[in-house]
């Protein structure tokens, strides 16, 4: 099951990247092909971020351990897209021109969030493989709750960039805060926990089921 | 194709209704593997396909609801840019009654009926009056004006408007020694803009001019592009141009010419006051708060190369209006 459906997952996060890719090949992104690069990649980026949320409280819930097996591709899936991202905005706004790039980072809020939603994933990217997961041990887990700021920066990043607040970027806050809020409210319950019983429950540490 | 030298329109650059379905196909395809994806699926892309669709295609016959416009002067005002097509003039706007994506004018806007017209023309003037669109532009001389439009969002399109000079109407309105600004308002018809029924922007959408700018040789109530009545999307029957400002000051589908002694509240002024200006004049040294206004993409071009003009390349006719006025302050 695992050897057919892990591919499966792979290609199937591919297609919206092949889409645009053969779009923009025969020149079918529209009247503007650099903005539907930027939307869909960026929208995407932030798909991704949210399927990577949505595994912890979904296996929790379901008892469906299986599902963890996904988070890392998914985390890097999100990578792959924000680095898209970035580029159609480094390649086709700014030409290259990292002097204005800098210019607008420090300047714009909304370029400094998403800034910050893609540099926050860069150390999540680069600590993702086995090698690193043994390393790190328990610091990796800490590390790795970065997304949650990542996932913030990035809703925020839509919110801001859009012209009338309204739609999309508001139900991709909401999904983001829903799914941040079930760590708050396990977090919340493991410290009621302690304080009732006097010892403290281990976080449920979920490095050892890493695939 | 990235960059296209400036020089006349290449019939590659129109595009074939066979290129256009086959592009309709493509964006349902990504539409529907967004919508395998998540729940959401995003503006550009979504909803099922209607009829209504493909009402607006460009392509070889005259869609319906557009009937082909005589007698107009050409070339008034001219420049040496490549226009752009048909096609990208009417599938890629900003019309929020309609949606706020920028394929949404083209698919929504089929609904709207435009005949029979009225628009209103009053306040301080001494020959208010409620005019069938024929009577208002018949006593006209229609003139082609070739014009760059730049909008506020860094991108930009030439477009070959059809219209008559805004100067004209208001001399027949005579307004009064209290007209110092007139406002616009777009037709307020929730039930056949749907977009009206969401709080985007506080409906009916309202411009605005200085009583010079109103009277500018180059400010222009257009009512076709490209030799033929305007299609919904670009603001039919009539709109507004004024091509040194940001597009969305060329206000769409009017119904109503008002002479006030005060300046109007301005649709996107209200939405966002920091952000958009009364005057709202092109200028690259001055930026919208969250990008740089100084270069712009010329539609269809994938790189925002070219470096946008003050006053949209119009400061030659237009700037001797503003002499003194610190354009920073009164943006």
């Amino acid at each position: 099951m695992k050897r057919v459906a892990k591919p499966a997952v792979f290609a199937a996060a591919l297609v919206p990247a092949a889409l645009l890719a053969y779009g923009l090949w025969y020149g079918d992104l529209g009247p503007n092909p650099a903005e539907t690069l930027q939307l869909q990649t960026g929208i995407w980026s932030l798909r991704f971020l949210v399927f990577t949320l949505a595994i912890t409280p979904i296996r929790r819930i379901t008892k469906c351990n299986i599902v963890i097996q996904y988070r890392r591709m998914l985390g890097l899936f999100a990578f792959f897209y924000s680095t898209l991202h970035l580029l159609t905005y480094v390649v086709f706004d700014r030409y290259f021109d990292f002097s204005g790039v800098w210019e607008d980072v420090a300047k714009r809020p909304f370029i400094t969030m998403g800034m910050i939603a893609f540099a926050l994933m860069v150390p999540l990217a680069l600590t993702s493989t086995k090698g690193w997961i043994r390393r790190l041990g328990k610091r990796w887990t800490l590390l790795h709750r970065l997304i949650y700021f990542s996932a913030i920066a990035a809703a925020i990043h839509y919110l801001w960039k859009v012209k009338v607040v309204i739609g999309s970027p508001v139900y991709y806050a909401v999904i983001v805060g829903v799914l941040l809020a079930f760590r708050v409210f396990w977090e919340v319950r493991r410290r009621a926990l302690r304080r009732t019983t006097g010892d403290t429950p281990p976080r449920r540490s979920l490095r050892e089921t890493q695939g | 194709m990235l960059i296209r030298p400036p020089g006349v329109v290449r019939g590659s650059d129109i595009t074939s209704e066979q290129h256009y379905l086959e592009r309709r196909k493509f964006m349902q395809l990504l539409g529907g593997a967004m919508a395998l994806g998540a729940s959401t699926v995003l503006q550009a892309c979504s909803a099922e396909p209607t009829a209504a669709d493909f009402a607006g295609a460009g392509g070889p016959a005259v869609p319906a609801g557009q009937s082909p416009l005589a007698n107009y002067k050409p070339k008034v005002v001219s420049t040496d840019e490549a226009l752009n097509s048909f096609e990208e003039i009417t599938s890629y706007n900003n019309f929020y009654e309609f949606g706020t994506g920028k394929n949404d004018p083209q698919r929504h806007s089929g609904k709207l009926t435009t005949s029979p017209w009225k628009v209103r023309i009053d306040g301080h003037c001494s020959k208010p009056a409620d005019y069938l669109l024929e009577d208002l532009v018949k006593p006209h001389q229609l003139e082609e004006r070739i014009y760059r439009l730049r909008c506020v969002e860094a991108w930009s399109m030439v477009i070959p408007w059809i219209g008559i000079p805004l100067a004209e109407i208001v001399k027949r309105a005579q307004p009064t020694s209290k007209a110092t600004f007139v406002q616009f308002t777009t037709l307020h018809r929730p039930n056949e803009m749907f977009g009206q029924n969401q709080p985007v922007l506080e409906w009916p959408y309202v411009e605005g001019l200085r009583m010079d700018e109103a009277m500018h040789p180059l400010t222009i109530l257009s009512v076709g592009l490209y030799g033929k009545t305007l299609m919904n999307q670009n603001g039919a029957p009539i709109r507004l141009v004024v091509p040194w400002k940001y597009g969305f000051k060329s206000i769409k589908s009017i119904v109503r010419i008002e002479f006030v002694d005060r300046m109007p509240r301005t649709a996107w002024n209200q939405a966002g006051p920091g952000e958009y200006g009364f005057y709202s004049n092109v200028n690259p040294t001055v930026d919208h708060p969250r990008w740089s206004q100084a270069t712009e993409r010329r539609i269809p071009s994938l790189f925002k190369s070219y470096k946008t003009q003050m006053f949209n390349g119009y400061a030659d006719q237009v700037a001797s209006m503003y002499a003194g006025m610190d354009l920073k302050k009164f943006y």
